[in-house]
């Protein structure tokens, strides 16, 4: 994976820069010693590193603002960082860059619970958000993989999804107004506790934007009362394609669970050994959650039942109470702890219509063994977004490469299909190099186009999402000015 | 006046590229948004592209009537579940509603509240910009973080930014019915605090609606018959405190007319609509001195009848904003039909305008 080289002028200004943000900032808020920098070398995609020239973590809106401006003036690319999660490579620093952290920006401001709104400081870990509301019984829907560690800032990024946006949506649709600071120091805001725009949706086109169109610093998030309860139910089938039918016909009888996860066979045999769940030995196992009052539960699991009963599953396990049901979630939420046991792996995750997955299955059971290298397979079946778990030996050389070439066709198969790159992981410079595989260069055109708009010079997280031939003019005028 | 009615979106694309004064861009004509300017019809780009049920997703051309679409997805039992408003009752406009218009004007209705406003229900999008190139973006699966959302701008431009030829949509399934608990007797500070109280309940309320000349506040949830049922019990014991309350099961015209503002159809004066936080709403509404007032999104959304010119936006001051939905072209044009922007988000508006329609001809002047 290529970055930008270092733009040797701003190396030479480490000294001034540092001084500078100092000026505007407490000095434990400045982050230039080499030892320290380390820190802030990767994400969640570990690897790629690279330390920053510095770090800063500011502690309010008008020290991001500060620090931008300073940025803006002396013409240095600023990367913004959550929590470093990022399993797409969002918050990789290049050796010229300033790493912003919100890190320290963690406080909750305001909880409404009549207007069921939250307004955080976007530090804020996901899980700690429903943590400020739960006492009240409600909760805030988006719930990444990570959500105990990542950020508000970063599900902003990326716009993260969850296990259970079939139901609620992901953060874009639970998000209502944000604090911005753009790249000059100016700081907007959009949206609020009200619904809607009065104007274009900026809030739409900002949310999923990767940190290239301004900083986030305060949102107001969406809050929900917890329904009642939740039940799951484990089904098993000896194919793929029964399975697949199974969903579709779930969906079409008006039925629409919180969850719906999909597991294949080589990943329920390694969460079987790892969490010993109890899982069947089969093709594919389906875990679907339903919400609601106790009646409301028996109707809807009721009705899967009956349908998944059609199709002539090899198990069909209903949780009779609460162990039963943590049992049944157990294995699905040890698959990525239970991959990491057996070897490296990485994670994909591209998206496909749900009628495509029994053939995209297939190709990818047989790209496997072209590539030598085993894959194992959870999804979110009901929106179609798959997470295939590629295994390989990061000590062993070539491996690493072979892994990456496997994947990269995985999510050019995912686009072929009628899906897309990433469903919920974001761009960063992971799938960067395969957007013209999804979008034409007038398609990319139109993206870039916004980001002139936001940041003309170019300078926030600018060597991601996009393939670097296809924003090097922008990128390069900016250096050509100075 | 003249109208482009293009049969392609190559066809579309062309007449753009070839354009030298402002274009009108055209649905169905029906929400009055029309400005000055040769009319351009997305009317001959009609036709479902892609449905699959099983999937949730339909993929359909810009110009196919919304009566075609609901009417497709009522035979599998699905709908849109942003409910969009029909303009043309509170309007007296007679065009046939598009999906493209829909998009464009991202318009919903009560049921925005739970389900999601249309751009959320927005998949993907093909348009031509206003230099005539065709740009796609999004695509027809639910989950997509592949590059920047342009989808959602895209929803609610109005046609300044492109023309949209094609969208994608998440379908929902109908539901097998609905129940409404109506609160009768509740003057607008009641009837807030009775909708806080059900929106905050876990009983998952699709609608929260008050209309102030009849003082009834109206809840609605939806759902399989048993549950429906149940929650609707259980909203009254809840609600119960505030006012009398009961159950009604054939309420489809009340939220029809809830949607589509029936109680202000056939009446002088000028319309608006403000969205608003549903608690400032309370203190708002006696400054409005409105000569009629709807309410729905749990009090968020204040529709209001006032004198014709009458300045809405003067006596609107806390966060959010107002939209002039029916007035006459001299009052549109004195005091603009979207809310003006503070100077940074106006400064980016207008500077995304301009990357997208460098001329100046996607409907000018509609939005700033």
């Amino acid at each position: 994976m290529e970055m930008p080289s270092p733009n040797p002028a701003i190396l030479a200004r480490k000294a001034r820069l540092a001084e500078r943000l100092l000026s505007v900032l407490p000095a434990d808020a400045v982050i230039q010693d080499e030892a320290e920098t380390r820190a802030y070398e990767c994400d969640a995609l570990t690897a790629y590193r690279c330390p920053p020239l510095l770090a800063v973590l500011p502690r309010s809106t008008q020290e991001v603002s500060a620090v931008l401006r300073i940025c803006h003036e002396e013409s240095v690319p600023v990367v913004p960082r959550g929590a470093g999660t990022s399993l797409a490579g969002g918050a990789l620093p290049t050796a010229d860059c300033v790493i912003l952290g919100v890190a320290r920006m963690n406080e909750v401001l305001e909880t409404d619970f009549e207007n069921r709104v939250i307004r955080v400081q976007t530090g804020r870990t996901n899980l700690s958000v429903s943590g400020a509301v739960e006492d009240e019984d409600f909760f805030y829907a988006p719930d990444p993989s990570s959500q105990l560690a990542c950020a508000i800032a970063g599900n902003i990024a990326m716009n993260s999804g969850g296990a259970h946006c079939l139901k609620y949506g992901v953060t874009t649709n639970n998000l209502l107004g944000v604090t911005m600071v753009m790249m000059d120091g100016t700081v907007v805001e959009i949206g609020g506790a009200h619904l809607d725009s009065g104007g274009l949706d900026l809030l739409g086109v900002i949310c999923g934007s990767e940190g290239q169109l301004g900083v986030v610093t305060e949102a107001t998030l969406r809050i929900l009362r917890k329904p009642e309860g939740a039940r799951p139910v484990l089904i098993g089938f000896d194919s793929n394609e029964v399975a697949g039918a199974c969903v579709s016909d779930i969906i079409k009888a008006g039925i629409l669970p919180v969850a719906i996860e999909f597991m294949d066979r080589p990943c329920i045999k390694a969460c079987e050994a790892f969490a010993k769940a109890g899982y069947p030995m089969c093709e594919a196992l389906l875990i679907i959650e339903v919400e609601g009052s106790e009646a409301e539960i028996g109707h809807q699991l009721g009705l899967i039942t009956e349908i998944a009963r059609s199709h002539n599953p090899v198990e069909l396990r209903e949780a009779g109470n609460a162990d039963e049901a943590a049992r049944i979630w157990l294995g699905r939420k040890s698959a990525f702890g239970a991959m990491g046991q057996i070897n490296d792996y990485m994670c994909l995750d591209g998206t496909i219509p749900v009628s495509s997955l029994p053939f995209v299955l297939r190709r990818i059971g047989e790209m496997s063994k072209e590539f030598g290298l085993d894959v194992a397979n959870v999804f979110h079946a009901g929106d179609g977004n798959m997470h295939p778990l590629i295994l390989f030996d990061a000590n062993k050389p070539g491996d690493l490469e072979t892994c990456e070439a496997f994947g990269a066709e995985i999510l050019k198969l995912c686009v072929e299909a009628g899906g897309c790159l990433t469903g919920e992981h974001g761009v960063g410079i992971e799938k960067r190099d395969l957007m013209l595989h999804q979008y034409s260069e007038t398609d990319l055109e139109a993206q870039l186009k916004v980001k002139d708009v936001f940041d003309p010079k170019w300078l926030l997280n600018p060597a991601k999402v996009f393939p670097l031939p296809v924003t090097e003019g922008r990128r390069a005028a900016v250096v050509a000015a100075e | 006046m003249k109208m482009m009615t293009p049969q392609s979106e190559a066809e579309l694309a062309e007449i753009i590229a070839g354009a030298n004064g402002p274009l009108c861009i055209q649905g169905g004509g029906s929400r009055g948004l029309a400005v000055e300017g040769e009319v351009l019809s997305t009317r001959g780009l009609s036709g479902v592209e892609l449905y699959e049920p099983g999937a949730l997703t339909l993929v359909v051309k810009a110009g196919t009537p919304v009566a075609e679409v609901e009417a497709l997805l009522a035979a599998e039992n699905q709908r849109l579940a942003f409910e969009p408003m029909d303009h043309r009752g509170l309007l007296g406009t007679d065009g046939e509603p598009t999906i493209g218009g829909v998009i464009a004007a991202n318009v919903s209705g009560p049921r925005r509240i739970q389900a999601g406003a249309a751009r959320d229900h927005l998949l993907g999008v093909r348009f031509v910009d206003g230099s005539g190139q065709v740009v796609k973006n999004g695509g027809r699966v639910m989950k997509n973080v592949t590059g920047y959302d342009l989808v959602k701008l895209m929803c609610g431009a109005h046609g300044t930014l492109g023309v949209l030829t094609e969208v994608s949509l998440k379908v929902l399934p109908r539901a097998e019915t609905a129940a409404t608990v109506t609160l009768t007797g509740l003057d607008l500070p009641g009837a807030v605090r009775a909708m806080f109280a059900a929106l905050g309940s876990p009983f998952d309320v699709t609608g929260a609606a008050y209309v102030a000349d009849t003082y009834q506040a109206h809840i609605r949830v939806e759902g399989f018959r048993a549950s429906a049922a149940y929650r609707s019990a259980e909203l009254v014991k809840l609600l119960s405190s505030f006012a009398m309350a009961e159950v009604r099961e054939d309420a489809e015209s009340l939220w029809q007319g809830i949607r589509d503002v029936a109680a202000f159809q056939g009446r002088e004066g000028d319309v608006w609509r403000i969205s608003v936080k549903p608690s400032d709403a309370v203190e708002l509404v006696p400054q409005l001195q409105a000569d009629a007032l709807q309410f729905d999104w749990g009090g968020g959304l204040i529709w209001v009848l006032v004198p014709e010119g009458t300045d809405m936006r003067a006596r609107v001051n806390v966060p959010g904003h107002a939209t002039l939905v029916r007035a006459s072209a001299e009052t549109r044009a004195r005091f603009g039909v979207f809310q003006p922007q503070p100077g940074p988000l106006a400064a980016i508006s207008e500077g995304l305008r301009r990357q997208f329609d460098p001329s100046g001809i996607l409907n000018p002047g509609l939005m700033g």
